[in-house]
């Protein structure tokens, strides 16, 4: 019997490079590349080491958004998954933790058989980590959220991670069928390779109708999240030096400074 | 007509980008200066099936096509020319003609390890009195019984010091001259009478291994024939014809790397108040490359595409190659004269990138060569 991995992944902007309409508070998209969520890219790299030791696993990446998310299962299968299912329909736009969770449960059920579930922490661009915990109680999983290092035994059973703390980290054991999400401490990602660009992508698109999710449970509408404003922190203003010959008179300066701003 | 690059080409070109920024670029000033073959990024190359792009999976090939490689190699030499030629070398000019030319025994014997890596390969045509001047090639071929006894010397084989593979050019028949005289081998490392010679020390791609071949009484089996006897001079000359391809993409990428670090440091350098970005002058001179630039990606990409539609390509390569050189070298020296100072030391990679620039006139084919193929093609031989 084949292991069975399920990586959830999402295709996100590129925050290095990008920018918030001032006025507006909203990303400027146009012209901003999109990119695999590198905690992400963590999650798929740690699935595809147990397919590296064990060429048996059969890797499944499920990405929920518009067509042209298919660009992150082409990605992930040249860097080594099975197969690739976008889940995009107009009725799940717009949703928000708990709506997405909800979609991604019912095209995780769809799937069917898995192993083991594995997610980013959390996508740049919401930057909730609330998808992955969600998704796990929802399909019933134990879950480890931040997990910074994972072994798992010869019988594909039992598993021993290290939970990333602020202060520390926690070592837990538990047994597949699990979920966990990963950081960027996890692993290194590794590149696609040639053979995978060029190689057969077994990509699926499936809408909600597909994934028999009840439509009162997904997209914007349904999203009990409300959005009432998002603003940029305005930019800390320049700082002043102030300079003199002995401490005493930059000393004598900044009372005065601090005097005119009736700091003091 | 259509300009737009396929999904896989797009992929490849953001793959090799990643890893030539992580894996490449933080050692190419070190490489150059220790004159440092870069064994961990070849290795690391081969991993990810970058030293067998456009050749079938049948073979241990990455199934993928010309303008990947030509994208690949470029994309390589934006930040190293030297591990851009490392891969243009052994993929043109090693791998190809025994993909081309080899028997299904040799290609079965030698594809697998030299596609995925594990081989590196090289080529050996030029020699101290025979350059493309293949007539004067005094390296010979005798057989001798069920061997073939090679003797002579070739010079500036790239890969030379860490190939295992080598495609070889040598006089079976003096009488014939170049066509029909001349036969094409494969010889090992390690093969009985052959050894490397000395190692160029070059103006540039120093992390580039250039040899010198040396056979003495080299005695390789009879089925190491590549080709039929008396084919080696076609051989070589559509295996350079590929190879043209490779090294316009290098020059291509070198031209478009020093481009990229100059328009960096020249939203960053003051002068008289304002920004070098700031000025007019040289805001028209960088417009000028850019545009030079372009139209050699055009030629480049146009060159491998004939080259994946398996049209005739060789006029078109030349052409490529020729202006690809020609942009490389003067964009390279805008460059370090926009760098002032700075550019013309180690400090700044754009000194590097005009060392190395310059040989892509020069091998496989000087500029004037490139010139010899038009003209030919369109005056007759």
């Amino acid at each position: 019997m084949a292991f069975k991995i399920i990586v959830c992944a999402k295709q996100v902007p590129d925050t290095n490079v990008i920018k918030i309409n001032p006025k507006t508070g909203t990303l400027i998209r146009e012209g901003v590349p999109s990119i695999l969520n590198n905690d992400d890219a963590n999650a798929l790299e740690e699935a595809l080491k147990i397919k590296d030791k064990y060429p048996d696993t059969h890797i499944t990446v499920i990405t929920m958004g518009p067509p042209q998310a298919n660009d992150l299962l082409f990605e992930c299968i040249a860097m080594g998954a099975d197969e690739g299912i976008l889940v995009s329909d107009r009725a799940v736009g717009g949703s928000d933790t708990w709506a997405t969770s909800n979609t991604l449960e019912a095209a995780v059920r769809k799937v069917g058989d898995f192993d083991l579930l594995w997610a980013g922490r959390q996508a740049i661009d919401g930057d909730t980590a609330q998808v992955g915990p969600q998704l796990a109680e929802k399909l019933g999983l134990p879950q480890v959220t931040y997990v910074e290092d994972f072994e798992i035994d010869d019988d594909l059973k039992n598993i021993t991670v290290k939970r990333q703390l602020e202060d520390g980290y926690e070592v837990i054991k538990l047994q597949t069928p699990c979920m966990l999400t990963a950081i960027k401490e996890l692993n290194e990602p590794r590149y696609m390779s040639m053979s995978g660009i060029f190689g057969e992508k077994k990509m699926t698109t499936w809408n909600a109708k597909d994934i028999e999710v009840d439509l009162n449970t997904v997209g914007l509408e349904a999203s009990p999240t409300n959005v009432f404003r998002s603003f940029t922190p305005a930019p800390k203003g320049k700082g002043v030096i102030l300079e003199g010959d002995t401490e005493k008179e930059i000393a004598d300066e900044l009372l005065v400074n601090l005097k005119e701003k009736q700091v003091i | 007509m259509n300009f737009q690059l396929t999904k896989e080409q797009e992929f490849v070109r953001k793959m090799v980008r990643e890893f030539a920024t992580n894996e490449v670029e933080p050692l190419a000033a070190d490489i150059d200066k220790e004159h440092r073959f870069p064994e961990e990024t070849v290795a690391k190359m081969a991993k990810y099936g970058m030293m067998g792009i456009p050749f079938p999976t049948e073979y241990g090939g990455a199934g993928g096509d010309e303008v990947s490689y030509a994208i690949t190699v470029e994309e390589l030499s934006r930040v190293c020319a030297s591990t851009g030629v490392i891969v243009s070398a052994h993929t043109s000019l090693c791998c190809w003609p025994i993909y081309a030319y080899g028997t299904e025994e040799q290609k079965q014997k030698y594809l697998p390890d030299l596609l995925s890596g594990r081989k590196i390969g090289a080529f050996g045509l030029t020699e101290p009195n025979a350059g493309t001047d293949a007539a004067g090639q005094q390296t010979r071929a005798v057989l001798d019984g069920d061997e073939w006894v090679l003797d002579g010397a070739k010079v500036f084989i790239t890969n030379g010091g860490y190939a295992s593979t080598f495609v070889v050019m040598a006089m079976t028949d003096k009488k014939k001259g170049t066509h029909g005289g001349i036969s094409s081998f494969i010889v090992e490392k390690g093969d009985p009478g052959f050894s490397i010679g000395k190692t160029e020390d070059k103006m540039g791609i120093h992390a580039s291994s250039t040899t010198e071949l040396i056979f003495q009484n080299c005695r390789i089996p009879k089925d190491r024939l590549l080709g039929e006897v008396g084919d080696g001079f076609k051989i070589a000359l559509s295996t350079l014809d590929g190879g043209r391809i490779g090294i316009a993409s290098q020059a291509l990428g070198i031209a478009q790397g020093a481009f990229d670090v100059t328009v960096d440091y020249m939203k960053a350098r003051k002068q008289f108040g304002k920004k070098l970005s700031q000025m007019e002058a040289l805001q028209f001179e960088m417009a000028d490359l850019k545009t030079r630039i372009e139209a050699a990606r055009l030629l480049v990409y146009k060159a491998a595409f004939l080259e994946d539609q398996h049209a005739k390509y060789g006029e078109a390569a030349a052409m490529a190659k020729l202006f690809a050189a020609e942009t490389a070298m003067k964009v390279t020296t805008k460059c370090v004269q926009f760098h002032g100072g700075y550019g013309y030391t180690a400090d700044y990679p754009v000194e590097r990138m005009m060392r190395d620039a310059k040989i892509t006139e020069i091998y496989e084919g000087t500029s004037e060569v490139q010139k010899i193929v038009i003209a030919a093609n369109t005056f007759g031989k």
